[in-house]
């Protein structure tokens, strides 16, 4: 079983990020981290492994820096990991990224199975797993929360809003993974040692035999969300009747209902 | 209208406002997946040439128009929050970095797919019995999958769309005073939290502490791994606060918050807010709506 985790890195969820006056997105000395979201796919993506053998390889575009998430996911117990990394790919969108992952698939040797997460914590669009599957042409299933392969094929459970769906598909076959395959393992101390000293092949657009695919989708202009006035009125009163009352009386006057 | 048996919600589309309804009825259609639908929906483009497609933002249609936008060779805008139209050019607004950054941006290939926020615009009246031409497609065979299987786990609830939503958190499972178990307690907090949405008209939100308790389903779930949600009143009952949380409810118009401890972060993001026990203020603050909504 070869198995491919797709992972990008992201400032944490902590992180105060805004907008400077120049226009440039910044989080300060706020740390970057693997997208929350990736450790999943990751977690998933090594649990197949255990079962059924074979190798997890992480996959990341990104800039240098980028190779820490890799590392992080090495450190899980990923066996290699590979980054994209070409100054073309700034401006790239969505649909692009997906082109140029799938390339990179393919130069990995493909897969039987592709992870990633459900989606990233700075874009959050969810649509790169789909659009990589769609460029491959291999089955998409998204929201995965279980997974058995079974002599060629794979049988999921996807999580959706308002159900769980079993979902069965040949492989090759790309997924996209959520919370209920479990909590994601901690890098171990020996993965960890293997991390900081694995080679970590950095490919350009080049290597991958291909240019900057054009974007259709273009940032135009980004801000910071207005301020919200946000002092909280701490309504009080002798008894939680009289309280209740109150706080009913300012719904309402808020005229929403 | 894709899907199998879709008459009525083709009518309805007339009702709110469509003046064409293309109809793909087809059983291969009946049960959701990704490739067929994305098939049909790239042929349908290709043929009638749209400039825009809009979707709703959910699950599917993040892969769905993800994937058609690969088909047409274009690109996709999701879970926009506001959208201007200047002749054909279509600008949108999009919460990037879990909400704590505003994108502007642009689509420049044809059709633009956009997926728009639940309740990014009121919805139009619907006038009954509106009508208007109906055309008839096909679907394109496309299955890469099959269903094997389906449990709804609460059809009716649809956080997503709702004017109200009241929420719990961990703190329903907490009233040493009833004697029972952390679910048995924390069914009881729900049952109240159910009292209140249902006189508002609402639906029931939930943290993840909550969900993860086994207290409500996912369906429930309002963050950052669960749904983004923006009510125009979003009353916390016993949630802390935490940023995974607030990302996921911080566009509500009226945030109220109960909640014992009066140092929880929910309070920063309150308009208002009671210090104290939701077993207590819940069902006090449901009796003095009732009475003053006449309900
Ligand atoms: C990757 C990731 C994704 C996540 N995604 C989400 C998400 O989508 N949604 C989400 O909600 N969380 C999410 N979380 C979890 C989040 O970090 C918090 O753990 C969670 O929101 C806490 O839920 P809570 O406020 O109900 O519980 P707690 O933090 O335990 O808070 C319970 C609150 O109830 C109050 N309380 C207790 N008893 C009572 C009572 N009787 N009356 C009134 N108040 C009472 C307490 O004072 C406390 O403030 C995520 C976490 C991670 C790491």
């Amino acid at each position: 079983m070869k198995i491919i985790a797709c992972i990008k890195q992201v400032p944490d969820s902590e992180a105060k990020v805004k907008v400077t006056e120049n226009g440039q997105v910044t989080w300060g000395d706020a740390p970057l981290v693997i997208n929350p979201f990736d450790e999943y796919a990751v977690e998933g993506a090594l649990q197949q492994k255990e079962a059924n053998g074979g190798t997890v390889t992480a996959l990341c575009i990104g800039p240098e820096s980028a190779r820490e998430a890799l590392k992080h996911a090495l450190a899980m117990g990923a066996d290699e990991a590979v980054l994209v990394s070409d100054p073309a790919l700034n401006d790239i969108d969505s649909v692009g990224a997906a082109r140029v992952l799938a390339a990179a698939i393919v130069k990995i040797g493909g897969a039987d199975m592709v992870m990633f997460g459900r989606q990233t914590l700075d874009n959050g669009a969810g649509v790169t797993p789909p659009q990589t599957a769609r460029v491959l042409g291999w089955p998409m299933l998204g929201w995965v929360g279980q997974i058995k392969v079974d002599a060629g094929s794979v049988t999921v459970e996807r999580v959706l809003e308002e159900g769980r769906q079993t979902v069965k598909a040949n492989l090759p076959a790309v997924l996209s993974i959520v919370q209920s395959i479990g909590e994601p393992r901690y890098p171990s101390f020996m993965g960890i040692r293997k991390a900081s000293k694995a080679e970590i092949p950095v490919w350009s657009l080049g290597d991958l035999g291909m240019s900057a695919p054009a974007a259709a989708v273009k940032r135009i202009e980004i801000s910071n969300p207005p301020v919200r006035e946000t002092v909280c009125e701490i309504i009080t009163g002798e008894t939680p009747e009289a309280i209740a009352d109150a706080l009913a009386e300012k719904i309402l006057a808020e005229k929403i209902l | 209208m894709l899907g199998a048996g879709v008459d009525a919600a083709a009518q309805a589309a007339f009702e709110y406002g469509a003046d064409e309804v293309i109809v793909v009825d087809d059983a291969s259609l009946a049960d959701y997946r990704a490739e067929p639908f994305a098939s049909t929906l790239s042929a349908l483009a290709s043929s009638s040439t749209p400039d825009l497609i809009l979707f709703p933002t959910t699950a599917r249609t993040r892969e769905l128009s993800a994937m058609c936008a690969v088909d047409l060779n274009s690109g996709v805008l999701t879970d926009v929050s506001a959208l201007s139209v200047d002749g054909d050019k279509v600008t949108v607004t999009r919460p990037i970095y879990e909400g704590k950054v505003l994108e502007k941006a642009v689509c420049e290939a044809r059709p633009q797919l956009i997926t728009l926020r639940g309740r990014a615009f009121p919805k139009p009246a619907r006038e009954s019995g509106r009508a208007g031409a109906l055309t008839k497609a096909e679907a394109k065979a496309d299955a890469k999958s099959t269903v094997e299987g389906y449990s709804a786990t609460e059809a009716a609830v649809n956080i997503g769309d709702a004017a109200v939503i009241v929420s719990g958190g961990r703190g329903v499972s907490n009233n040493p005073a009833l004697g029972l178990d952390e679910k048995a307690t924390a069914q009881k907090g729900f049952e109240l939290i159910g009292e209140l949405a249902s006189l508002l008209g609402g639906a029931v939100g939930a943290s993840r502490a909550a969900v993860d308790g086994g207290y409500i389903t996912y369906a429930h779930q309002v963050g950052q791994t669960g749904k983004v949600v923006a009510p125009d009143l979003y009353i916390a009952c016993g949630i802390s606060g935490a940023i995974q949380h607030l990302v996921g409810m911080r566009n509500a118009k009226l945030i109220v918050a109960i909640n014992k401890d009066a140092e929880a972060p929910i309070f920063t993001q309150a308009r208002y807010g009671v210090v104290g026990d939701l077993f207590v203020f819940v069902p006090a603050l449901t009796a003095a709506l009732r009475k003053r909504l006449g309900k």
